[in-house]
């Protein structure tokens, strides 16, 4: 499986956001992409996943299902964490689960693996910020998919919660997935690529494009 | 059938617990009926004649308040990403969110107008036709909602903009309705005819309204 970009471009709101952004991830490899606030990573992954309109340039999965578009073979975890307050910690990752396509058992273990099995019944509304993030993490091990699209990630999470999250990427890349994430630090996988979305010295300097 | 499930029970939970829209609906309903006879005195007759109108109308806003949540609170928190780049049909989710919104507002509504109905000197043969009105026309009012609802999930006040563009929408529903209803009460029209038409209406809406707000959802989600 490899997902390839050749001369993406993007525009929102009647401008560029960026342009000429190619690059190519296989099964088992990481592209962690960075920038500065605005470059445009967030709007690179809701392209892949099917957010927002490609302006421009060539996005292709080989190797995956062809009846699937990309988006349908990945997890996006943005920066919501797209939990309900008013449902128990259990609710809501089952509610995930069942929605992208597991049963109902898979949602068990997940929250175990990102130790939150405790507040199983607690409602999301009293969870922190770094527990909701760790809810919304578990549904990328509840269902299985080939690709994460991972927008900064590890923002709120703890040292140990990074650490535990660095784990979850490797068993990820050994199982023969592929990750994009756009962080601002090292994601502390040692050998993922790396794509600088302000490689262009005339955006950086925050210039009219 | 396992995710529309999964939406169908998720949206009831969140609308039967704290903060949800159900309760909110049903009570603004009886609210409202309760204050009409306060205001018009107590003349039985006068009662009798507009309460089928009174019924429908006070549904018809009652229906409204839940709506400008159904699809904004999705948007805020994030859930529409997911939903939308998901395998399940968008048109699908949106028909299932919709009879969660309907189990959960348009239902209570239908069992209690009985009751409220004694309030507006419904004999039991009109209530009984009023409530099989209701049974057939407030798919209607959910299914159109639906539009306005999706028109409107990404404005931060959405809620009075959904009510003009929905309110128009509901005219046909209302008169039908209200006409079906008063035939059974007064006579001597017949019942039949504005309440086949009132099924037409609900059928369409059925149809139309998943379809609409899917494509206003795809949309907005530039």
């Amino acid at each position: 499986m490899r997902l390839s970009a050749s001369d993406l471009a993007c525009r929102r709101g009647g401008r560029e956001v960026f342009a000429g952004v190619g690059f190519s991830v296989a099964a088992g490899e990481a592209l962690a992409v960075s920038g500065r606030n605005g470059s445009g990573k967030s709007s690179l992954l809701r392209m892949v996943v099917g957010l927002l309109r490609i302006a421009s340039g060539r996005l292709a999965l080989e190797g995956g299902d062809p009846e699937l578009t990309i988006g349908e073979q990945a997890h996006y975890l943005g920066h919501q964490d797209a939990l309900k307050p008013s449902l128990s910690v259990g609710e809501n990752l089952r509610f995930w689960t069942e929605f992208l396509g597991g049963t109902a058992a898979d949602f068990i273990q997940p929250l175990a693996a990102v130790g939150l099995d405790a507040l199983a019944d607690l409602p999301a509304a009293y969870l922190s910020a770094g527990q909701r993030r760790r809810l919304s993490i578990a549904r990328l091990l509840a269902v299985k998919r080939p690709i994460w699209l991972l927008d900064e990630p590890a923002s709120t999470l703890d040292l140990a919660a990074q650490r535990r999250l660095t784990e979850l990427m490797r068993t990820h890349l050994a199982g023969g997935g592929l990750i994009l994430a756009a962080a601002h630090g090292p994601i502390g996988l040692d050998d993922a690529k790396e794509l600088r979305l302000d490689a262009n010295p005339s955006r950086l300097a925050g210039g009219k494009p | 059938m396992n995710a529309l499930a999964a939406i169908l029970i998720r949206d009831m939970r969140i609308a039967v617990r704290v903060g949800g829209g159900a309760l909110i609906g049903v009570l603004f309903f009886l609210v409202v009926v309760t204050l009409v006879p306060f205001a018009l005195g107590p003349d039985l007759s006068l009662l009798k004649r507009i309460g089928p109108a009174i019924l429908w109308l006070a549904a018809l806003l009652a229906s409204l308040l839940a709506l400008d949540r159904l699809f904004a609170a999705d948007h805020e928190d994030g859930s529409l990403d997911l939903i939308l780049t998901g395998r399940t049909p968008l048109e699908l989710v949106v028909a299932a969110k919709g009879l969660a919104h309907w189990l959960t507002t348009g239902l209570p509504l239908i069992i209690a107008a009985p009751l409220i109905g004694l309030l507006l000197n419904l004999d039991a043969p009109a209530e009984a036709a009023l409530v099989l009105t209701f049974l057939v026309g407030t798919p209607a009012l959910t299914f159109i909602g639906l539009i306005g609802a999706a028109l409107a999930v990404t404005l931060r006040r959405g809620g009075l903009l959904l009510a003009v563009l929905v309110l128009p929408l509901t005219v046909p529903v209302l008169i039908f309705g209200v006409a079906a209803a008063n035939a059974a009460v007064l006579g001597p029209a017949p019942f039949g005819t504005p309440f086949t038409i009132l099924g037409a209406l609900t059928l369409a809406s059925l149809v139309v309204g998943p379809f609409a707000a899917a494509a206003a959802l795809r949309q907005e989600m530039e």
